[in-house]
């Protein structure tokens, strides 16, 4: 079952004929329309002509996280405000958000692609799915509902937070499908489990995303909950979820390439691996009008397959993800840099410097745990005194990283120092 | 009269206390009285010393969080109601105790150490109604 048969089973020649002449089309595009691109490629002395093909496209700079902070809210747009018509926004490295803008066409296709990965996940019009990802800046809840809608199936928009409703309006609606993080789904086995409903449900597939997570969990999810459960991978910068997805064949994600063009490269070298080496995923945004981005690097790390699918697809696939090149961890869904909890906790003036998060898997909910050293001269010897400082710096962390934390006071010296590389991050899940 | 209590800070960690001890040890101090209030996350140990200075100083030489509080330390006659007698006193006035511990010293009277939010007025009453409250060179001289 295919949701566009012509572009996900496109011959080789045809698709890369088609990214050739999408290439183009947007190198002028961004040139025309985007300072910073211009003055990036002029600096590399690069013009648009020189792009005549997918060849080419090694001539281009690559785009960072960074140059989206620096040019924050809007200074890699190419659509005219008037035009766009959606933002979501994402967790920067210090505070200030990643900002995406979507022209309505940008919205089709996300749909459109969103609407392909469901497909691959087996869900069709009859379908009835809950979507359980947040709704709002985060693209997880909005990306699959018009995916799904797309798709013309029945649609429950359940966002996150209320897991009683929700498994109460899965077994009263039969719903048929689930979107949601696949730490969240597992917890959802389990509050299924002890309310009895295991055998009410009629769950058949589930499209899990936003963290990375293993194949074991994949066939726990699969065994506890008799779905077929996908992998859908993207992130907002390049659209949202939608932008690879696993078939039936859990052999890889296909990926949209009509729409997002991939390449694997070395992270230190940042020249391109061979095909099945691991290296950082780069994509750029064929067909995006809001905020299209060249060479945008990921920091997601994987190989690429190039060989057709026993599904029939021919598009490219990557395999499941290998970790990142920085250090960006997923925890409840949500990205989160270690530079942002030091960036919060600088402004409070009773910890030092030193922190260290600890992440950790309970229940299959992702745990936060920060261990700040609080300054000496800001000790009390009464209670409530610590217990205020701890309130007051879990406000702060809530604040800065969207998630709560649980922080932990810890006297002076009492967190390791490293002599090399600061080290801020303890994950004890096992995710790779 | 108020006296200096010695206060640490000790995140839950095995052997974390006896590290304390340890330290106390060294730079002999000598311990009168004891109290450890205890959270899931922490907990705070405070103590009567003969020298609170030199073993606050000598903890956070060794990297504890450790700190000096002003307490009250009320001598409670040995009998029933000695100590309802002089909490009833403060507690006319609205001045609440956040934290109270007994400390012996031998002989017939007992003290009773209490950190309450209004100390200058906790001070004044006991001192009108003439009961004895300990001072830094009492404890030292008990030591």
């Amino acid at each position: 079952m295919f949701w566009n048969e012509k572009m996900e089973c496109m011959p080789r020649e045809e698709m890369t004929k088609l990214q050739s002449e999408r290439l183009v089309k947007l190198v002028k595009y961004v040139y025309d329309n985007v300072e910073f691109y211009r003055n990036k490629m002029d600096a590399a002395g690069v013009r648009p002509e020189d792009i005549k093909n997918l060849g080419d496209i090694t001539k281009l700079p690559f785009t960072t996280k960074n140059d989206l902070r620096d040019t924050y809210p809007f200074g890699l747009f190419a659509a005219p405000h008037s035009d766009i018509v959606r933002i979501h926004a994402s967790s920067g490295t210090t505070g200030k958000a990643t900002v995406v803008g979507y022209t309505q066409n940008d919205i089709e296709v996300w749909s459109e692609c969103v609407a392909r990965c469901m497909t691959m996940a087996g869900v069709t019009k009859d379908d009835i799915i809950q979507v359980a990802y947040g709704y709002g800046l985060f693209t997880g809840g909005l990306g699959a509902h018009y995916g799904a809608e797309k798709l013309g199936a029945m649609v429950v928009p359940m966002s996150t937070g209320n897991s009683k409703k929700l498994t109460t309006m899965m077994v009263d609606f039969g719903a048929t499908a689930i979107a949601c993080t696949p730490s969240y789904l597992l917890h959802l086995s389990e509050v299924l489990r002890d309310e009895g409903l295991l055998d009410k449900i009629k769950l058949k597939a589930a499209i899990c995303g936003a963290e990375p997570w293993t194949e074991k969990m994949r066939h726990e999810i699969e065994e506890r909950l008799h779905v077929s459960a996908h992998d859908i991978y993207g992130l907002s910068e390049i659209m949202g979820p939608g932008v690879a997805c696993d078939c039936k064949e859990h052999a890889g994600l296909h990926i949209c390439e009509d729409h997002f063009y991939p390449e694997i490269i070395d992270p230190k070298t940042l020249e391109p691996v061979a095909d099945g080496e691991v290296g950082e995923l780069v994509f750029t945004t064929l067909t995006k009008e809001g905020i299209p981005l060249i060479r945008y690097r990921t920091k997601d790390l994987t190989s690429i397959i190039r060989e057709k699918c026993d599904c029939g697809r021919t598009s490219v696939r990557i395999t499941r993800f290998k970790g990142r090149s920085d250090d960006m961890l997923i925890i409840r869904g949500v990205n989160v840099f270690p530079s942002q909890v030091e960036a919060a906790l600088i402004n409070v003036e009773e910890v030092t410097p030193h922190y260290m998060m600890i992440v950790d898997r309970v229940n299959n909910l992702d745990t936060l745990e920060i261990q700040v050293e609080v300054d000496v001269k800001y000790y009390t010897d009464e209670i409530r005194g610590i217990e205020a400082l701890t309130k007051k710096i879990a406000g702060v962390i809530q604040s800065a990283l969207g998630i709560s934390a649980k922080i932990k006071l810890m006297g002076p010296g009492s967190l390791k120092r490293s002599e090399g590389k600061a080290v801020h991050v303890i994950d004890n899940r096992k995710l790779v | 009269m108020t006296a200096k209590q010695l206060s640490v800070f000790i995140e839950n960690r095995q052997g974390r206390l006896g590290e304390v001890l340890h330290v106390l040890k060294e730079h002999n101090i000598n311990i009168l009285s004891t109290s450890l209030a205890d959270t899931t996350e922490y907990g705070l140990l405070r103590l009567i010393v003969n020298d609170p200075e030199a073993g606050r100083d000598a903890l956070i030489d060794a990297g504890f969080s450790s700190m000096l509080a002003d307490v009250l330390i009320i001598k409670v006659p040995h009998v029933a109601g000695g100590l309802q007698n002089v909490l009833e006193l403060i507690a006319e006035k609205n001045v609440s105790v956040e934290y109270m511990y007994g400390l012996t010293a031998g002989g017939n009277d007992a003290s009773i150490v209490i950190k309450t939010n209004e100390l200058p007025l906790a001070t004044e009453i006991l001192a009108k109604a003439g009961i004895t409250t300990l001072t830094y060179e009492d404890i030292a001289k008990m030591a």
